[in-house]
């Protein structure tokens, strides 16, 4: 039987994979890519509370579903600021985009 | 009675004039910027004497007392129900004499410029100079308030300044005017605390409420006179800390150091601010505040006049050894302010007893105009010799006729011979002595003899002494200076009214106008006791025309004979040098080292040591502040696990 600990496992599992990759890579589509990661651990740990613990509210769900479409959005945000930082840098390297730095 | 705007006029004129000057003349019509001033300063003059006309006679006196009149009250800065700054003008004798005086003496000192700074490059700033000062000084005498006369004061500091350092690319003219401004400021740091002094006890700035109350038995005269310090009544120390202000700007001693220098400033300038209008500022606020000093507090009194005999005495001293024109006449100047200081110091108030504030009044009306007259012709000397030492001159009683007259009456009438101006007002202040106090009435006789020696030293060196042609030159440069001629006209027509006047206006019967309480004083004059001054004043004539009429080897022998005394007066008694040694010796190295030093190291120090203290903490933590995206997600990262820790753990 799967219960709500297989879950959280799986949710906690992926948090940490995507925090993983948030700070080793220097490729920016990779660290949005593991940003999404989060974000779904995220989701998957309010589905999963939503079913196991107030299995007659929606809360949860709505949650999520209002996650998905912000997180579509920022992606899309997130790629059009990478296309222009490569236009403009020819690079989607972290470390060499620090022209505003002191 | 003139209206009242046409009053305001009076010290308004000059100040439009300065800003018409100022702000358009100098660019537009420089040339003309001389007789506009003349002009403007001819109309506050005949306002000025039909002010004086109606006040003396029409409109001034009730009963037998003339009175004080504001015309004009202007409430300015008002700190509380009492005590607030006024702008006004107050009429009474003194200030309308005054008025009388300084557009009279302005308006010669216009007048004379017009030849003699005639070419100069910064003539329309010249003027504009000169309008701001006569402004300053009006208002000065016409001050209904002691701030307003405080704020005035300054503003004629800072004319003369601008007027003695006339010539900026002389290095010894900005020393002088840097001195002169320095010198009075000092005085004037006296004067301040007096007015806070006296207004902080009076509870008023008003200067009728002010005389009011501190003369009459009220509270706040009991509280000033009971509260002391330093073992004088606030009140003494008050009047005495005033006196310093007028001091200093009176050029009394020990604070005259300035006065000689000043003459570095254009001649004209010296005629009008340092003889006859601004020095005599420090006896005009005494005068005004003399009800105080006379009645609630002789001490003050008694110091003014020992500052006085001692200044005029001192001063005689060291005129008959200078050799610069200009110099011998400063030194007489504050010789002769000397005297009206000690005339004011002997004086008791009303009646009888107010025969020396008549008598100091007297002599500065007429030394206002033999000193301005010797100013003036000193200037037309200066100009046709182009030198201030007297051994430069000699001889010039045929080339210049009209300045060695005119000189001649100017000499005369500081020399107390009848009847000249100042003989008569100094034979009031040696009767006013008398009566007062012998040894001053002793010293200021020998003054008076050692005033005639000097001046006549300088007469005959300058008109006679040497054969007529001047620096014995060849007779081809002989022609050359009649080619250039005395002086213009403009200057001459000037010497000729002050040398009318400087004859005339001892005949005034001054007592009926000016007087302590405002009731006329009749001054009986005595023919037997005039005697005396005046022999003494003939010997000293004599002597000088023995020692400096032709060239001789006497004076150089009685210096040799004297030396010491010779050389001391000759660098006027090391008083300079004194106070060099004061400030820079003592002050700057006791005081002003240790002060730069805690400055530096103290003050500077800890703001230095905050400023370190950032910098280097800052340089120590930017690391932290990567810019790094990704290390401060790490950080961030840590954080919440810190937390969570915290609270799962350990807060519960």
């Amino acid at each position: 039987m799967i219960g709500l600990t297989h879950y959280l496992f799986v949710s906690c599992a992926l948090f940490f994979i995507g925090i993983y990759g948030f700070l080793t890579r220097r490729n920016l589509i990779t660290m949005l890519m593991s940003i999404e990661l989060i974000l779904n651990s995220v989701n998957i740990n309010f589905i999963a509370f939503n079913k196991f613990l107030f299995a007659d509210k929606l809360d949860g769900l709505f949650f999520t579903i209002f996650i998905i479409t912000i997180a579509a959005a920022e992606a899309a945000v997130a790629i059009a600021i990478i296309i222009n930082l490569y236009r403009n840098h020819h690079t989607i390297d972290v470390e060499e985009v620090n022209a505003m730095k002191f | 009675m003139l209206s009242t705007p046409l009053i305001a006029l009076i010290p308004l004129l000059p100040v439009l004039t300065f800003a018409l000057i100022a702000l358009v003349g100098r660019k537009y019509f420089p040339s003309l910027c001389g007789v506009l001033g003349t002009l403007s300063m001819l109309v506050s003059f005949m306002l000025a004497a039909t002010v004086a006309y109606d006040y003396f006679f029409l409109v001034g006196k009730v009963g037998n007392v003339y009175q004080q009149i504001i015309p004009l009250k202007y409430t300015w800065l008002q700190f509380s129900p009492n005590v607030a700054i006024d702008m006004g003008i107050l009429l009474d004798p003194i200030s309308v004499m005054m008025i009388l005086v300084v557009t009279l003496v302005s308006l010669m000192v216009h007048f004379y410029s017009l030849g003699y700074m005639k070419g100069d490059e910064r003539y329309a700033t010249y003027y504009s100079f000169l309008a701001l000062f006569t402004f300053s000084m009006l208002g000065l005498v016409l001050s209904s308030n002691i701030f307003q006369i405080y704020i005035f004061w300054e503003l004629v500091g800072v004319s003369s300044y601008l007027l003695i350092g006339y010539y900026f690319d002389k290095p010894s003219a900005v020393a002088a005017s840097k001195k002169a401004f320095i010198v009075t400021r000092f005085a004037d740091l006296g004067f301040l605390i007096g007015i806070l002094v006296l207004s902080y006890y009076a509870g008023t700035l008003d200067f009728q409420t002010l005389i009011l109350r501190l003369t009459t038995p009220t509270d706040q005269l009991h509280t000033i006179v009971a509260a002391s310090f330093m073992g004088c009544s606030a009140l003494t120390w008050g009047l005495v800390l005033i006196f310093i202000g007028g001091a200093g700007k009176s050029a009394m001693f020990p604070l005259h150091i300035w006065l000689p220098d000043a003459m570095e400033g254009p001649t004209p300038v010296s005629a009008l601010i340092h003889a006859a209008t601004m020095v005599v500022a420090g006896v005009f606020l005494v005068a005004r505040l003399f009800p105080i000093y006379a009645i609630s507090c002789p001490p003050a009194l008694e110091v003014v006049k020992w500052v006085g005999i001692s200044s005029s005495f001192i001063a005689a001293v060291i005129a008959c050894t200078q050799t610069d024109i200009k110099r011998v006449l400063a030194f007489s100047t504050m010789s002769q302010i000397g005297y009206m200081m000690f005339a004011l110091g002997v004086s008791g108030y009303g009646g009888e007893n107010g025969l020396g504030y008549m008598a100091s009044m007297f002599h500065l009306f007429t030394h206002a105009m033999f000193k301005a007259l010797l100013f003036l012709g000193a200037g037309a000397i200066i100009h046709y010799v182009h030198s201030n030492e007297i051994k430069d001159m000699g001889g010039l009683r045929k080339l210049m006729p009209v300045t060695h007259l005119t000189f001649l009456i100017a000499c005369l009438a500081i020399a107390g011979i009848p009847p000249f101006a100042g003989f008569f007002s100094k034979e009031e202040i040696l009767q006013a002595a008398f009566q007062s106090n012998k040894l001053i009435f002793g010293i200021a006789v020998i003054t008076a003899a050692i005033t005639a020696f000097y001046m006549f030293r300088l007469y005959f060196s300058i008109f006679w002494n040497k054969p007529l042609a001047p620096k014995g030159e060849s007779h081809d440069a002989h022609e050359e200076h009649h080619d250039h001629g005395e002086a213009p006209i403009t200057m001459k027509i000037p010497l000729v009214i002050l040398a009318l006047l400087s004859i005339c206006v001892g005949l005034i019967p001054f007592g009926k106008f000016v007087s302590s309480d405002g009731a006329p004083l009749l001054t009986e004059f005595h023919i037997g006791f005039s005697v005396v001054p005046v022999l003494l004043a003939t010997a000293g004539i004599f002597l000088a025309r023995s020692f400096y009429m032709k060239e001789s080897l006497a004076p150089a022998r009685m210096a040799d004979s004297m030396k010491g005394l010779y050389r001391a007066a000759y660098n006027k008694f090391y008083i300079d040098e004194i106070y060099l040694f004061i400030t820079k010796k003592i002050i700057f190295n006791l005081v002003g080292r240790p002060a730069a030093w805690i400055d530096k190291n103290v003050v500077d120090g800890t703001m230095n040591l905050t400023a370190t203290i950032t910098g280097k903490t800052s340089y120590a933590i930017r690391k932290v502040q990567s810019g790094k995206l990704q290390s401060y997600a790490v950080y961030f990262f840590v954080g919440v696990i810190g937390f969570v820790l915290v609270f799962v753990y350990w807060w519960k």
